[in-house]
């Protein structure tokens, strides 16, 4: 018993490292993609297009990952595509998490009609095809980065709100918060300072499955041409750029689908390492 | 008596639903700046042409005016004239909704049999090395969404060893003698299996990129149920009485552990079936989804509507069936 309770905390921990450490060093990245970038992620040299990746007859050294057919470097494109990437899943993760977490609290603490109406809307947003839903967004909203941000916002605040607001019922009816209420603390105190805390691990662990999902909405968009503008370098706009070269030149679709397949996984592992390290029974 | 009432108290909320859904894609779509009248009209039409198309699509009506006869003629079955076809909404959706109905039912079976298999193979082999490769697989089946998986599909089997069609629906060489939109049904019901074979082989990839994610929650879910039910007592009574392992699992436990699986199948479907859009569109597969894209593109309001309400009235459709469904499988809520 516990020794199959060391390994499974060994494999835990091990989860959480590896991801981490990807996650770590993309966000190293992003932070300073102008200094690190060999080349300027637009610059376009046509007489080097389509340059096959450094272990590949053809390939020249100053372009380590190859080039696209436009002779732009795959390796910068990444590493500025990271930059985006991330400041779409920091910024939408957060602010999704804000709104979804806010009415999820309310509902589940206040109950009464304010819990039907957050309810209600919960189940009518569900009847919508989330990438639809994103596609119709961007479309009344234009493109560019604040409109990704807002459409996911809009989109995913569900995803919170049902999981607090199921967890903030869970927490109301636990006697701390009985007691409170004997003791005659207002409501407000309650929601903020019993409440709130105890539900915050849930809510960071969503948080980071939250930013693997924005950099998969971002992905998507860019790659239905919706994202911002065609040249900026976004993982999903070279996905897209690649697949239409992809019998000639299948280095500029793999690799930033590996480096995307990749970021997301680990910010999903992440999230569920954090959710099970919260959990107080396994640990 | 009480389930009738469960169901009534439902079908109540379910039109609430539906009647918001709508409302929210008609107002936000309204908000779309860009006039779809312009696009339709080659450029030089005269001011009094694009007044007179405006005021044939309704359009110089104030926005609740717009939405009264929308939503009467909605009731009475017709959801306007798509700009961008010219062509009654209606009959169109319908055209395209069993090419994705299709996609999203082979799906489904995919993962089921391959959440099955992972289930089963996981708790015949439990404890050892197999039962980790399985979770591992799992993990990686939810991490991973359609849209990824779909992209390294492609890679894999459309070009590095170019196996399956990645590309429409069915070979546009053959002649098709269809007169329902039920392609991969009527092929059989009409004995042409080379027909029913080449509509497999398009559907595959695209299915397969589906189904991988919901296999693994099915495989998860399952797995769980089964190795907490090979700890009961009859479980444990029907191996002392001499049946082989393959036996207990499939006999026994099975049957058991599979009720919380089918709920959250029947959850895990609708999203599965929004998946399609993004999925048909990677595939140029012929279905609504692809449909949606086009019409969001288009600006055409009347279809983007119609499509938005069609998937709407599926999702929940799919949620009643699934919830009667656990209430006449489930002994405990059925006697209530």
């Amino acid at each position: 018993m516990l020794d199959g309770r060391g390994s499974i905390k060994r494999r835990l921990g091990a989860r959480l490292w590896l991801s981490g450490t990807w996650l770590g060093i993309m966000a190293l990245l992003a932070l300073f993609a102008p200094l690190i970038s060999p080349h300027d992620p637009l610059a376009q040299d046509l007489f080097a297009g389509r340059l096959p990746p450094f272990w590949l007859s053809g390939s020249d050294p100053a372009y380590l990952l190859g080039t696209d057919s436009l002779g732009r470097d795959v390796l910068s494109r990444l590493i500025h595509g990271a930059q985006i990437a991330f400041s779409v899943a920091l910024v939408a993760g957060l602010a999704t998490a804000l709104v979804g977490s806010l009415l999820g609290l309310l509902a589940g603490y206040m109950r009464g009609w304010i819990d039907i109406v957050i309810s209600r809307l919960v189940d009518i947003w569900m009847a919508f095809p989330p990438v639809l839903f994103a596609i119709l967004l961007i479309a009344v909203l234009g493109t560019g980065l604040t409109s990704i941000i807002i459409a996911i916002v809009v989109i995913d605040w569900t995803r919170f709100c049902r999981v607090v607001r199921a967890e903030a019922m869970n927490q109301s009816a636990m006697d701390y918060v009985s007691s409170a209420v004997v003791a005659g603390r207002p409501r407000r105190d309650i929601l903020w300072r019993e409440i709130l805390p105890n539900v915050l691990p849930t809510i960071v662990a969503l948080l980071t499955l939250e930013m693997g999902i924005a950099v998969i909405v971002e992905a998507i968009l860019s790659f239905v041409n919706l994202s911002i503008s065609t040249d900026a370098p976004t993982w999903g706009g070279m996905i897209a750029e690649g697949r239409t070269s992809i019998h000639q030149a299948w280095w500029v679709l793999a690799f930033p689908l590996a480096v995307l397949f990749l970021t997301v996984l680990s910010f999903s592992q992440f999230g569920e390492g954090l959710k099970d390290r919260f959990d107080p029974v396994l640990r | 008596m009480k389930l009738l009432r469960a169901i009534l108290v439902r079908l109540a909320t379910m039109s609430v639903t539906l009647i918001g859904a709508a409302v929210v894609v008609f107002f936000v779509i309204r908000v779309v700046p860009g006039n779809p009248i312009a696009m339709m009209l080659p450029p030089g039409a005269s001011e009094e042409d694009i007044a007179r198309l405006t005021a044939h699509y309704g359009l110089d009506k104030t926005i609740f005016q717009q939405f009264g006869i929308w939503l009467s003629g909605v009731f009475q079955g017709d959801f306007g004239t798509s700009i961008s076809l010219r062509q009654p909404v209606m009959p169109l959706v319908l055209g395209r909704l069993p090419a994705t109905l299709e996609l999203a039912i082979f799906a489904l079976v995919i993962a089921v049999v391959i959440g099955g298999a992972l289930a089963l193979t996981g708790v015949r082999h439990r404890e050892t090395r197999t039962e980790t490769a399985v979770d591992v697989a799992n993990g990686v089946g939810l991490s991973i969404p359609d849209f990824l998986w779909a992209l390294i599909l492609i890679v894999l089997f459309g070009v590095l060893m170019p196996i399956f069609h990645i590309s429409g629906r069915i070979s546009p060489s053959l002649d098709l003698p269809f007169v329902t939109q039920f392609y991969v049904f009527e092929s059989l019901f009409r004995l042409r299996f080379d027909l029913w074979w080449d509509l497999l082989k398009h559907m595959f990839m695209p299915a397969l990129a589906l189904a991988i994610p919901l296999a693994a929650i099915i495989s998860q879910l399952l797995k769980q149920s089964l190795k907490e039910t090979m700890h009961l007592d009859y479980v444990t009574l029907s191996r002392t009485k001499g049946y082989s392992e393959n036996h207990v699992i499939l006999s026994e436990a099975l049957p058991n552990a599979v009720l919380p699986t089918l709920t959250l199948i029947g959850v895990q479907f609708t999203f599965l079936i929004g998946g399609t859009v993004i999925i048909e569109r990677l595939f140029s597969y012929e279905g609504l989804g692809n449909m949606a894209i086009d019409a969001v593109i288009n600006r055409d309001l009347p279809l983007i509507q119609g499509i938005v309400i069609v998937f709407a009235l599926l999702f929940t459709i799919i949620n009643l069936v699934v919830d009667m469904t656990y209430a006449l499988l489930n002994p405990r809520l059925r006697h209530a």
